[in-house]
């Protein structure tokens, strides 16, 4: 499987296996991204989409297998191969206590700063204009989610790992966020994602689709 | 724009713990308010014995200071794990140990650092002559950081598990001892008159060698509690 000399593929898995509980959730599972493609996870729950995720994202360590960041195990990069990704969990991330803004401000100044945006136009991009100095725990659960999804536009991240991005939007909600994820797509980014939504891309991207219930 | 220096994410992300404690100031006054009314009950405890009080006091004062550290440790990392926050500390284009020391000196300033403030005032209170007070404060002010740094790599273990409260303890405790040593040692031997520098200095060798270790066992200990 890693006979292949030089690999061009920005981002590639490389034979993964995933055991949670004494259960295989999946083994032997390959992939590669290049830029302007993005990647969707498919299965039932419990099929290990986001412990996949959570693999290619560099929290949890795959039982084999490894994931390469430009020909690099991103194992052995850090925070070399974290600058360049941007992680939406099922958790948002946000501090209640904080407003969106300075809950941003930290996660711009957790990554890399993505030039030719300001914090305002970021929370304008995802429909949170006018909710600045609102404390995070007076935002409905949309409004929250909107909010995880402004972190992703703030930092320079190629790489955008999502999981179910799209919870608790509304359908106008889903149609921006679209929108967002295509205008990141056709800069050059990439994206691992899961969602039990059909995607509705209006331009052709090229989506590698893996469905971990057939596997 | 580009990648902060480590500074500038250092002071970042203590004035962002700073503002979170700030914001719920009421949960904060709960391990000063613990160490005051602990040591203001020993000696109605005791009785009206001056010579018993004055023996006793260093070590009442410690105690409730270790205690007080250990109630509050769990909050270090409790929040940030429940909403995800600590998973983006985690994919931080910076190295995570910078960031976990800011939170820790954060926690250090919320809980260690009010009762180094408080601490005269219940010297006093326990008969502690004026003389020893300022060893007391050195004391304390090289010991507290000592068990947040230790504490920090505890919580990291534990803040995955469901009840972590007494893994914790059981695990923390232990570790402290060598402080509570060291640092009550020190004051009485401040009471009696006889120079405190080698305790002082195994204190400080404990301060630096755990601010040294304890930010990099953290980091790991997160990472294998969050996988």
């Amino acid at each position: 499987m890693t006979t292949s000399a030089v690999s061009t593929a920005t981002f590639e898995a490389q034979s993964l296996e995933c055991i949670r509980d004494d259960r295989v959730l999946f083994e032997n599972l390959c992939f590669t991204i290049s830029p302007g493609e993005a990647l969707v996870l498919e299965g039932r729950n419990g099929s290990g989409k986001t412990s996949l995720l959570r693999i290619i994202c560099g929290i949890r360590l795959p039982e084999s297998g490894k994931v390469l960041w430009e020909g690099n195990d991103i194992f052995h990069l850090g925070p070399e191969f974290h600058e360049h990704t941007a992680y939406l969990g099922h958790k948002d991330g946000s501090k209640q206590d904080l407003t969106p803004l300075e809950n941003l401000r930290v996660a711009q100044g957790l990554g890399k700063a993505r030039e030719g945006i300001t914090l305002e136009d970021a929370l304008e991009q995802v429909g949170l204009f006018g909710f600045e100095d609102v404390p995070t725990r007076n935002l409905s659960a949309g409004q929250q989610r909107r909010l995880a999804i402004a972190r992703l536009l703030v930092t320079d991240a190629k790489l955008w790992i999502l999981d179910e991005p799209f919870t608790s939007l509304d359908r106008k909600g889903i149609e921006q966020m679209e929108r967002l994820f295509e205008e990141h797509l056709k800069r050059g980014g990439m994206a691992a994602m899961t969602t039990h939504h059909r995607i509705g891309f209006k331009e052709e991207v090229k989506l590698v689709r893996i469905n971990l219930s057939d596997r | 724009m580009s990648t902060l220096s480590l500074t500038s994410a250092f002071t970042l992300l203590l004035k962002r713990d700073m503002t979170l404690a700030y914001r719920r100031r009421s949960e904060l006054v709960n391990p000063l308010l613990f160490f005051v009314l602990v040591t203001a009950m020993f000696p109605l405890g005791i009785g009206n014995d001056p010579k018993l009080i004055e023996a006793v006091g260093p070590g009442v004062i410690w105690v409730a200071a270790l205690l007080a550290a250990l109630l509050s440790l769990d909050a270090m990392f409790r929040s940030d794990f429940e909403d995800g926050s600590l998973e983006q500390f985690m994919l931080s284009a910076h190295p995570v140990s910078i960031l976990v020391l800011a939170k820790i000196l954060a926690h250090w300033l919320v809980t260690g650092l009010p009762l180094f403030i408080a601490a005269p005032l219940l010297a006093v209170l326990l008969n502690i002559p004026g003389d020893a007070i300022p060893t007391l404060m050195l004391t304390l002010i090289l010991g507290t950081p000592v068990l947040s740094l230790i504490g920090s790599v505890g919580v990291a273990l534990t803040v995955g598990l469901r009840r972590g409260g007494v893994i914790l303890s059981l695990l923390v405790l232990p570790l402290y001892v060598p402080v509570l040593i060291f640092a009550t040692d020190a004051v009485k031997t401040a009471i009696v008159g006889i120079p405190t520098t080698a305790q002082l200095s195994i204190l400080s060798a404990m301060l630096v060698g755990s601010l040294v270790l304890a930010p990099l066992a953290t980091a790991a200990s997160l990472r294998i509690s969050l996988s």
